[in-house]
């Protein structure tokens, strides 16, 4: 019997990687939320964060450093460890997500051919369903724990926003399989190498998945777990220094992660339009891939917080309407329509 | 042979399927990795952070006044009635991932199969549409 039979330059390669993505994850979470306020700026016509630094740079690490250092509160009614095991559970669900997803090609250092992905499993993108979906959890559990009513309304709210949106969005995700054949995201991005974005296949399962991704991220128009106006904060209402700042982040991680599926989903991942990577070196097309796939997130954080800014939040039942009597029949129909076409089209041949 | 591993990271010859738990090695050590940070960061805010309690400033928030009753009340039947018929709707929803996948090779027989079996979801779609179950306004 083997206790460890570990390829230890193997383990650290991988522990290496997950280091740069999460660090990579998180200063992208701290500088989404500098973005967002500037981006609120531009299209409200006034300047945004400029203080601290130039072009107020310094302004999410000044934001950081003032949680940390914020009185941490636990209110005496609530249920202390849950308290504790909430905002926990939002971070590291929000921080496993990024474990499937293929930032680049192969790179060669050192002698060694390294794959630009943490885990290559062949259930890929049903991981991702799974931890996100274990998400709600933080949420729930927080919201329960505070003893607030603020907070239980936010987090039942949240939960069953959350699961009312992830029918819709695995059933448009199904149209999507069947186009690709194969639930593993690498095997997605490699199939969308030559220019045939899936994008072209599957307009409106990607339009289904989107509004879905803002749901599941609780993004305006759908943040009413944290509607400040009925709700003061929601569920996060009685927490203070990190582990609101946990909640926070886990939201502006999530809308990256989010950004990034869809990128590799819909908008070939990796794949540089109009690029015949064969043709470049193999670092630097791995190099020019991961920034590829990077501005292609970038704009999918972009188009979350102009959306942000531009449409008022629904109302609970317009919520509710749209999910399970709007996008489920959709979806289903373009399950349908694109099997029966699939299925017409290789007849044909 | 057979050969047990508890905790395995290196390729076994033996085995030439490309998934095996070898695959999903990487995904532990993140597991690891994120569950260290947040306990150090849990722990990091919890030092520095000034303690200074009072018993009125751990009262929970409720708008200025003071607390009415519990927070964990008998809420609306309606969050319930969504969970369940969530529960029932994603278990539908999973039988059709194994269909994605191999859909091309089952041809428009097992089209017909699952038309079929998407008919009867909708059946029971329709029934709690037409009950009401999905109406949020009273």
């Amino acid at each position: 019997m083997t206790i460890l039979n570990i390829d230890w330059f193997f383990a650290l390669e991988k522990l290496i990687l997950i280091a740069v993505v999460i660090t990579g994850a998180l200063v992208i979470a701290m500088y989404s939320t500098y973005a967002e306020r500037k981006v609120a700026a531009f299209i409200q016509d006034r300047r945004g964060p400029n203080r601290a630094g130039p072009f107020g740079l310094f302004q999410p690490l000044a934001d950081g450093l003032k949680l940390f250092f914020k009185e941490e509160i636990i209110p005496s009614h609530s249920n202390k460890v849950l308290f504790v095991l909430g905002p926990s559970l939002a971070m590291l669900t929000a921080m496993m997500t990024s474990a499937v997803i293929p930032w680049g090609s192969k790179v060669e250092l050192f002698g060694r051919s390294i794959d630009l992905q943490i885990a290559d499993i062949n259930i890929g993108i049903l991981f991702v369903f799974g931890v996100v979906s274990l998400g709600v959890y933080g949420i729930l559990i927080g919201a329960w724990s505070s003893n607030n009513k603020f907070s239980l309304l936010g987090g039942l709210r949240g939960a069953s926003q959350i699961i009312s949106y992830e029918l819709a969005m695995g059933i448009s995700l199904i149209a999507l399989l069947m186009v690709t054949g194969t639930l593993s995201l690498k095997e997605m991005v490699e199939q969308q190498r030559h220019g045939h974005w899936n994008i072209i296949h599957q307009p409106l399962g990607f339009l289904i998945f989107l509004i879905c991704a803002f749901a599941e991220c609780n993004r305006t128009p759908f943040d009413l777990p944290e509607a400040e106006n009925e709700l003061n904060c929601g569920y996060h209402s009685e927490y203070s220094s990190m582990k609101l700042g946990f909640y926070l982040f886990a939201e502006y991680i999530n809308m990256f992660i989010s950004g990034a599926v869809m990128a590799c989903l819909y908008f070939g991942g990796y794949d540089i339009p109009f690029v015949d990577e064969s043709a470049l070196a193999v670092n630097t097309a791995a190099i020019l891939g991961a920034v590829a796939l990077l501005v292609k997130v970038g704009l999918f954080i972009f188009l979350f917080m102009w959306v942000r800014w531009t449409i008022p939040r629904f109302r609970y039942d317009q919520l509710m309407r749209l999910g399970w009597k709007n996008l489920i029949p959709l979806s289903l129909l373009n399950m349908f329509v694109t099997g029966a076409w699939i299925l017409w089209k290789s007849k044909s041949h | 042979m057979i050969h047990y591993f508890i905790l395995q990271a290196g390729p076994v010859s033996s085995v030439s399927d490309t998934n095996n738990s070898f695959n999903y090695f990487p995904i532990a050590i993140q597991l690891i990795f994120a569950i260290a940070f947040v306990a150090i960061m849990m722990g990091v805010t919890h030092w520095l952070g000034p303690k200074r309690a009072t018993e009125e400033k751990l009262e929970n928030f409720e708008s200025g006044i003071e607390i009415r009753g519990n927070a964990r009340q008998p809420m609306a039947v309606k969050y319930f009635l969504v969970a369940i018929l969530f529960v029932l709707f994603d278990v539908e929803v999973i039988f059709f991932y194994p269909y994605a996948v191999n859909f091309r090779e089952l041809g428009w027989e097992g089209f017909m199969a699952v038309l079929m079996f998407v008919g009867f979801f909708l059946a029971g779609f329709y029934y709690i549409f037409k009950k009401g179950a999905l109406n949020w306004e009273d």
